[in-house]
């Protein structure tokens, strides 16, 4: 993934849900379920944006975003052919990192964590959602425990302790959804973690 | 169901609905703003419910809906008859079969699993408005967290009666963090909130989603000395014997005889189909036909 | 013997089959077209469609129909109908002073610009039930002038030049929209106007009354009613202008109110706003009463406790689909909840009986 997106066979206007209604009904059980249960791995398809997304990334996006909704494009993500197609299928604006909802890209290109919004005492919810890509799925490294775990979970986080800082805002911060190929993860901010484990 | 869309809300509605939902699910029992819908049935219906449930079915999804615990009430079946119409999803009476309850009032009483969902009906989201009624009040309260007011609501209540006289919708404080209303369930059905499955509250006309993640801490506001209790009818089942179900009191002649009867219709049938019977018999005169209506 | 509601679905149909005959009544009566309901209770008509948010008279008079004249049910059809329209974008704003005006009189003053027009209003009826309309007849035909062709400048226009009534700040911000989002408090003006507007004509009437009962008064005269049909204009992106995309009526009342200055305002007139679907001036002008209650805030005058100038309290109340919706849930079964106080109750009572026979 580079930063100048050549033009690649998917066009802006292909790769939508074939049938919005339920792709996109799917699509959310999807998101909702890792959500709620930090640290699990769900599938998540349905669409396909040009090259440089995930297909899990993708879908989450035509999940959740439309007109209503800001969309930063991290650098290592963006293209001319990604935002075509991120606004033919949603129509959301595209916004600057401290204006977004949705927030999406590699960890390094999304940093530094404190540019996204983190909502406000009285509004906690008016908060950014980052999508984070990971090339791939790697060994976890922390283990995490809070709403949604019995126990405790294990997942692979990019800057454990960066994202300990954000959990430490709480009820403030922002949250995350992990996507690598057709899969999904999330980490909301109430979870607390621990390194290694 | 052609002329509206899958489970009959657009989809900008749902995507505002389920965006709400995940930030719910982030910040356990905190109330997130949402702007809801007139639906086709009126606020007090379970709009809010509705909506929720709406935004999360899929088309392979099991849908239970009940109220007061019965299948059989008419709010119950006219809202279950609305999905079927719109989103022509499969329904059952069965909570071990269902992957989405919607509830009015009650939690069953069999344990929910993982791969299924509450859906809660709430009328008044907000624990402390019937202590401050003004939004802007309660707002900063929960931003604070200083829940002082309702602590001395509770601790009135026992200095006058001797104990807390809140028998439903009684609060809780979720995570250790946000106070929030469990919804006008019965304080018995209160332990049970913390539960496998994933629990969403929509409140329609109060434009309010919040939501429980599986297993959160939720704990029922009380005192060291003055402990929360759950409470039922002091009494078992007169149709399955049930000794540990919610119970409702029902009237049954003009002497004021009276029976006591599960308040969860299929955990009751459930167990009377595996034998179990009650002082009354399995087969008691309790009618529950559409006559009766 | 009686079990609580339950009985599902039989009863649900056969309750829903017998509400439909009512409906109708007696057969042997001529059913009503939608377009008699349009056109002879045009009031009602308005009334739904500005309660219901949506302009389409049309729809309003099915609803009517439907509802058997139950005009708060009738509003409630509209807005669950309207809530599923699709949204292809936004009108630019309406330019009331261009207004066809049927009706449009000043109280302020003895004569303005564009003229006193009373058009069609009941104001110098007097009160005496009309026996011929309960027989059919022919209706004499009422005079016509040529309609005036020019704009007609609001009244409070030659106010502002001589700079004695408050100037409303020009904005081009897109305003919320409180159908697609909570509303949050404080409120804007725009999002006060808007809740106002589809508000309950008798609870906004009854607000408005109370300031004029003292509390909060806010000494309003009508410097301004006027009733008729404007332009609704769109931009189209594609085309790079604003088309006509049809007329709606409106009614629009601006009041000029008394105002001695406050801490933060020096003396001059100020306004309050009611603009609602329709020949609907008794609701225009309430509401525009219960606006200027509401900006006691920005011009820096007292909160003096009464209802009308509490925002939360008049715009968490006014919307009669919430309210009756909430109000007429207390049918529903609670017996679970009922149960649990029962309970509670003769625990209670047991130990207070048990208490005093120990002091006994």
């Amino acid at each position: 993934m580079t930063a100048s997106m050549t033009p690649d066979t998917t066009d802006i206007y292909s790769g939508g849900f074939a049938d919005p209604a339920v792709a996109s009904a799917h699509g959310f059980r999807a998101a909702m379920d890792v959500m709620a249960r930090p640290g699990t791995w769900r599938s998540l398809t349905g669409a396909r944006a040009p090259a440089g997304l995930s297909e899990a990334a993708a879908t989450l996006l035509l999940t959740l975003c439309d007109p209503e909704t800001g969309v930063y494009l991290a650098q290592d993500v963006d293209s001319a052919a990604l935002r075509g197609w991120l606004t033919f299928h949603t129509g959301a604006p595209l916004v600057p990192a401290t204006e977004a909802d949705f927030a999406v890209g590699g960890w390094d290109a999304l940093m530094p964590l404190d540019q996204f919004r983190i909502g406000c005492s009285q509004y906690p919810d008016r908060s950014a959602t980052l999508v984070v890509e990971l090339p791939e799925r790697r060994a976890p490294n922390a283990t995490l425990t809070g709403p949604g775990i019995k126990d405790s979970a294990r997942l692979y986080l990019p800057d454990s302790a960066a994202l300990q800082r954000n959990a430490m805002l709480y009820p403030l911060g922002v949250d995350l959804f992990f996507t690598s190929g057709a899969d999904v993860a999330a980490l909301p901010r109430s979870t607390q973690i621990t390194q290694g484990g | 169901m052609s002329e509206y869309n899958f489970a009959y809300l657009d989809e900008q509605t749902k995507r505002m609905i389920r965006r709400a939902i995940l930030k719910g699910l982030a910040i356990p029992g905190y109330q997130v703003p949402f702007a809801s819908r007139e639906m086709p049935m009126p606020y007090g219906w379970g709009t809010g419910g509705v909506q929720v449930s709406a935004a999360a079915l899929t088309p392979d999804d099991t849908l239970k809906v009940i109220d007061q615990g019965a299948d059989d009430t008419t709010n119950a079946v006219s809202i279950r008859k609305f999905f079927e119409r719109t989103a022509g999803v499969a329904t059952t009476e069965e909570t071990e079969r269902a992957s989405i309850i919607q509830t009015r009032h009650r939690i069953p009483e069999a344990a929910l699993r993982e791969d299924q969902i509450l859906v809660y009906q709430v009328p008044i989201p907000e624990p402390l408005r019937f202590l401050e009624p003004r939004e802007t009040e309660t707002r900063k309260m929960h931003s604070l967290e200083e829940y002082g007011l309702m602590h001395v609501k509770l601790y009135e209540d026992i200095s006058q009666h001797g104990q807390i006289a809140t028998s439903y919708a009684y609060p809780v404080k979720v995570e250790g963090r946000y106070v929030m209303d469990p919804s006008p369930i019965p304080k018995f059905d209160n332990p049970k909130l913390e539960m496998a499955a994933i629990q969403l509250f929509g409140a329609g006309r109060e434009q309010r989603i919040y939501a429980v993640p599986p297993y959160t801490k939720v704990v029922s506001l009380d005192f060291e000395d003055y402990p929360f209790e759950a409470t039922k009818a002091d009494h078992a089942c007169d149709l399955c014997a049930a000794a540990d179900s919610y119970l409702d009191e029902v009237i049954m002649d003009d002497a004021g005889g009276r029976m006591f009867v599960c308040s969860d219709t299929d955990y009751c049938r459930s167990r009377r189909a595996a034998g179990h019977v009650g002082r009354l018999g399995s087969e008691a005169p309790l009618s529950t036909g559409p006559e009766a209506a | 013997m009686y079990v609580a509601v339950k009985g599902g679905e039989r009863a649900i149909d056969n309750a829903h089959a017998w509400l439909a005959e009512e409906r109708r009544g007696d057969t042997s009566v001529a059913e009503l077209s939608l377009a008699q309901i349009r056109e002879q209770l045009k009031l009602a008509v308005n009334r739904v469609m500005a309660e219901g948010s949506l302009f389409d008279p049309d729809l309003a008079a099915l609803a009517i129909k439907q509802s058997r004249g139950d005009l708060i049910e009738a509003i409630f059809l509209i807005r669950a109908y309207r809530t599923t329209l699709p949204r292809f974008g936004n009108s630019r704003p309406v330019e009331t002073a261009d207004m066809a005006c049927d009706r449009r009189v000043s109280a302020t003053f003895k004569d303005v610009p564009g003229g006193q027009v009373l058009g069609p209003t009941f104001d110098y009826t007097h009160r005496l039930l009309d026996f011929k309309l309960a027989a059919e007849g022919e209706l004499p035909e009422a005079p016509t002038a040529p309609p005036r062709r020019e704009p007609t400048p609001h009244v409070t226009s030659f106010l502002r030049d001589e700079d004695i009534i408050q100037t409303e700040p020009d904005s081009d911000a897109t305003p919320r929209d409180i159908t697609r989002e909570p509303v949050a408090f404080p409120a804007d003006r725009a999002t006060r106007l808007q809740t106002l507007t589809r508000g309950d004509e008798g609870f906004i009437l009854g607000m408005a009354y109370s300031t004029q009962r003292g509390y909060a008064r806010n000494h309003a005269f009508v410097g301004e009613l006027r009733i008729g049909t404007v332009a609704v204009e769109m931009e189209i992106p594609e085309l790079g202008f604003a088309i006509e995309i049809g007329e709606i009526e409106l009614t629009e009342c601006e009041t000029v109110n008394q105002f001695t200055g406050s801490k933060t305002e020096p003396p001059q007139f100020t306004r309050g706003y009611g603009l609602v679907f329709g020949q609907t001036e008794r609701k225009a002008i309430a509401m525009a009463l219960v606006d200027r209650a509401l900006r006691w805030r920005e011009l820096g005058e007292d909160n003096v406790g009464a209802a009308a100038q509490d925002e939360e309290f008049v715009l968490s109340h006014c919307d009669n689909i919430q309210a009756t919706g909430f109000l007429e849930h207390i049918k529903l079964p609670h017996y679970v909840d009922f149960q649990s106080e029962l309970e509670l109750v003769r625990k209670l009572r047991r130990e207070a009986t048990a208490a005093q026979e120990a002091a006994e």
